[in-house]
């Protein structure tokens, strides 16, 4: 399994039967493949589909159902068609459970930048910010450092941010962390690494509950 | 009976440098490809667009944003844009980027007789520095002003005579929206059918928003599955 589907396996747990979900572009578009056929979860993507199902195979694309990453993808029973402000009723409304981003920084309070770096990518905002803001739970699904091997989560966004205090829940390869009022939490590890390692890649000091820690 | 169907020739007279357009569309569904193909021939200069997206290299608005034809693209996000993005980096377009359900929201609050509307998506952003913050009721709120246009130009899967519109699928995104937003509006439909043969339950958009159908006789590979999409 490679590090973004380990991420997206262990994301797709978060996930309630019934539930709202939005996915974000990358890792998240892979946690479908990780949800029980039972879930019935109603995937949501801001161009105004809601019950988004599997990526097409070859040759069975329909030229007017893409999701908002551009991908040819299907629907699952109960699906619904609308325009872009009703779309976004529903986001800026509340109605999405889960709101699963991506991310550049994402700081201890729950702070997320991930829409530009100044001077080198900036190639708009689309529906993030409004997801971050929005809905009721945001989980970030990330690498746990940078390319560079540079910590990812940060006392403070170096970055301009898309919201402020948003994340809830951080999801990485080493581990999954919440965000409380309190600090950051360090809910489970991955199997394969040790708190040392996760302490020494994480730029905040963690917080962990009596006992073991879980693993993943 | 009213016919607003029009040939394609005549379809775009309307067009005048200077104007503002709002092309519907998210990516390539929706996107009225045969309309704007006819737009770049005619030569209008000085454009403002207003579009979700830049389409992506070489087709749909694209084509005229690389003919520098536009001035001022209104839109969301760009990044399957390559080319749009480096023109906007060496500044040979004014690029206005929203967040995406805020742009939707301006366009409909245009369409709907508003002079804008308060929000406070981004008020913790660097997006407050180029809005208008001001204060509601103990906390600060974004003001988004209203947004129109003179022209716009929509695709639709299927029209009657009268101009009552039928989107299919993932094609309707900002197409209604535009359609309520603008002054003279433009759909070119890839079935057009008798007016009554279109169950008014099903109409997505009423014919009061129409002003000019255009029938499509085939769809361009524009229109069609794109390979660099497909898995």
């Amino acid at each position: 399994m490679s590090y973004k589907e380990k991420i997206a396996a262990r994301a797709a747990r978060e996930v309630q039967p019934g539930q709202v979900i939005n996915l974000g572009i990358g890792i998240p578009t892979m946690i479908p493949d990780y949800l029980p056929d039972s879930s019935e979860v109603f995937i949501q993507s801001e161009n105004g589909i809601l019950g988004i199902g599997p990526r097409c195979r070859n040759g069975t694309e329909d030229r007017n159902l893409i999701d908002a990453g551009a991908n040819y993808v299907t629907v699952v029973s109960g699906a619904s068609f609308f325009d872009s402000a009703l779309s976004f009723a529903i986001i800026r409304g509340g109605r999405v459970d889960v709101s699963f981003l991506g991310t550049l920084e994402v700081s201890a309070n729950g702070d997320l930048a991930n829409w530009i770096i100044p001077g080198k990518m900036a190639p708009g905002i689309g529906g993030g910010m409004e997801l971050a803001q929005k809905a009721r739970r945001v989980i970030v699904t990330t690498s746990h450092t940078t390319r560079e091997g540079r910590p990812k989560i940060l006392p403070r966004c170096t970055l301009p941010l898309t919201a402020r205090g948003c994340v809830r829940t951080i999801i990485t390869e080493l581990a999954v962390i919440d965000v409380t009022p309190q600090g950051l939490m360090l809910r489970e590890m991955a199997e394969e690494t040790s708190f040392d390692e996760v302490r020494e890649k994480t730029d905040v000091p963690l917080l962990f509950g009596e006992g073991e820690i879980p693993r993943f | 009976m009213i016919d607003k169907s029009l040939p394609i020739a005549d379809a775009l007279e309307a067009v005048h440098d200077g104007h503002t357009v709002m092309v519907g569309g998210f990516g390539a569904p929706g996107t009225p490809f045969l309309l704007l193909d006819r737009l770049l021939a005619r030569g209008a200069r000085d454009l403002t667009l207003v579009k979700n997206d830049a389409n992506e290299p070489g087709t749909g608005i694209s084509k005229l944003l690389e003919a520098g034809r536009v001035h001022t693209l209104i839109a969301s996000h760009i990044g399957l844009n390559p080319t749009i993005v480096a023109m906007m980096h060496r500044r040979e377009i004014e690029v206005e980027l929203y967040p995406q359900g805020i742009l939707a929201e301006k366009i409909r609050a245009g369409g709907s007789g508003l002079i804008g509307f308060l929000t406070d998506i981004g008020v913790d952003t660097i997006l407050r520095e180029s809005r208008q913050v001001v204060p509601v009721e103990g906390r600060e709120a974004i003001l988004e002003l209203a947004l129109r246009a003179d022209i716009a130009l929509i695709h639709a899967a299927r029209a009657d005579r009268a101009g009552n519109l039928v989107f299919a699928k993932s094609a309707r995104n900002f197409c209604p929206l535009m359609a309520m937003a603008a002054d003279r509006v433009i759909v070119e439909a890839e079935e057009v059918v008798p007016t009554g043969a279109i169950d008014p339950d099903r109409v997505h958009l009423p014919c009061a928003f129409v002003d000019h159908i255009v029938a499509l006789d085939k769809l361009t590979p524009d229109y069609g599955v794109l390979p660099q999409h497909v898995l």
